[in-house]
């Protein structure tokens, strides 16, 4: 059997792959990044709608060759049809980009490859190595149908929602049924919707989620949904409520779809360890996803540059013991934790109020004077007038 | 494990829900495994009921 030997091996060449592996190689780690897929970025799983505060933060120059769309804002709206429209002005750290994730995702990687990552294409983890002491010492993989062992001192998983890297080191990544959302996307074209502005739709027409509409320009969208786990019937639940909120909306009467897609979202705040000895979770694989929104590529790519600047600094002792990773782990909480169980909590309240409830607070909102306006401000607005609404995480507003 | 290969979107939901972690996505193809206890999640969840039990 083949085997590669290396410092680092990264399961996973989407963000949170990429940037872990160039930040592992900048820190001068031997590092090997592979991708089971023929084609980084594709098919697409992702609504591709972004803000842009974060790109700085983890070093990333906004490109338009990845950039489609750049948004004036977001509208907010009841089932029962109130809409709240967010602009920019009053909302800059929310609004954001729409991607083309297949250029972006392969922008990241190139970038990984320029720091000095050799990307494996067409490879398949399949199982992790342990060395004699029952600790993770690498991965087997399929490489173009040959089995092949690539032995590291560390594996960062970044094998997204599927998480089978962290189960199979002994990480367990199994989720809440409330904390699933299983989703579906059609790009659609034919389409009457406004393009510079992200549209998300709460209430009945997606239990426990939302139906977002995201402008790729010249009357094409993401029109997709999220539905809570725990309130699907195994019945095509996503696609049932989906097809039923386009049937109901006059803008895509003439709509024809050019592309489907599924996907699913974790909605919980992240796992209770994100590491073990010679491992580390990135991304979604690590559950680290804004519960309220179900945005992940911002979380992945800061999680991956953590981990590759804790790695770096784990190869000048040589211990990557779970010990000595739990820097990683302090690094990723103490930026995002707090926000991350706040949205967990008002997304659960938010999964349990009619569509009544959900009108009246979007009345309210619309009529409150917020200065910026951002999730936090929002509950914040929303516990001065419906404190039961925040009842048992008021504290964390 | 039965899998609606016409249905199927390949995206990996019923993967990462698995609560034995006993699916596979090959790329087009799911694999299931014989960790299976055949709990269901996945016929529940699949956005398109792409799963049944056999």
């Amino acid at each position: 059997m083949k085997t590669y030997e290396c410092d680092v091996v990264v399961v996973g060449a989407g963000p949170g792959g990429s940037m872990a592996a160039k930040f592992c190689a900048q820190g001068g780690l031997d590092t090997i990044l592979i991708e089971k897929k023929a084609e980084i970025g594709a098919p697409l799983r992702c609504a591709e709608g972004v803000s842009k505060k974060w790109l700085e933060e983890v070093g990333i120059e906004p490109n338009p060759i990845w950039i489609r769309g750049d948004m004036k804002g977001a509208i907010i709206k009841s089932t029962k049809g109130t809409t709240f429209q967010l602009d920019e002005s009053k909302a800059g750290s929310e609004v954001g980009y729409v991607l083309e994730r297949h250029l972006f995702d392969k922008a990241l990687a190139k970038d990984a490859a320029e720091a000095g990552a050799k990307i494996m294409m067409r490879t398949s983890a399949t199982d992790v190595i342990r060395n004699a002491e029952g600790k993770v010492a690498g991965v087997k993989a399929i490489c173009f149908g040959e089995e092949i062992e690539i032995r590291a001192k560390c594996v960062v998983a970044a094998d997204g929602y599927e998480s089978q890297v962290g189960r199979w080191g002994g990480i367990d990544t199994t989720l809440d049924l409330n904390d699933i959302d299983s989703c579906i996307q059609y790009r659609m074209c034919n389409i009457d919707v406004a393009p510079d502005y992200c549209e998300f739709v709460i209430g009945s027409v997606a239990p426990g989620g939302y139906v977002w509409i995201f402008p790729k320009g010249d009357g094409v969208a993401n029109v997709g949904i999220g539905v809570m786990g725990r309130l699907c019937k195994g019945k095509a639940d996503a696609k049932y409520y989906l097809d039923k909120f386009i049937a109901e909306d006059h803008r895509f009467k003439n709509g024809q779809i050019l592309e489907i897609m599924g996907g699913f979202v974790s909605t919980c705040p992240g796992l209770d360890c994100a590491v073990d000895d010679n491992l580390v979770l990135v991304g979604d694989a690590a559950r680290i996803i804004d519960p309220i929104t179900g945005g992940g590529i911002c979380h992945a790519c800061r999680t991956g540059m953590y981990a590759g600047k804790v790695l770096t600094e784990c190869a000048k002792t040589g211990d990557f013991s779970k010990k000595a990773l739990m820097a990683y782990e302090k690094m990723w909480r103490g930026r995002m934790e707090d926000k991350l169980v706040r949205n967990w909590m008002a997304k659960e309240k938010l999964a349990s109020l009619d569509d009544e409830t959900i009108d009246q607070m979007i009345v309210f909102i619309k009529e409150a004077n917020i200065g910026e306006v951002n999730v936090y401000n929002l509950l914040k607005a929303v516990k001065e007038k419906f404190p039961k609404l925040v009842e048992g995480f008021e504290d964390l507003i | 494990m039965k899998v609606d290969v016409c249905k199927c979107l390949h995206c990996g939901g019923c993967v990462g829900s698995c609560p034995k972690n006993a699916i596979f996505l090959n790329d087009f193809v799911l694999e299931f495994s014989d960790k299976c206890i055949k709990c269901g999640i996945c016929v529940k969840l699949c956005p398109v009921n792409a799963l049944a039990m056999e």
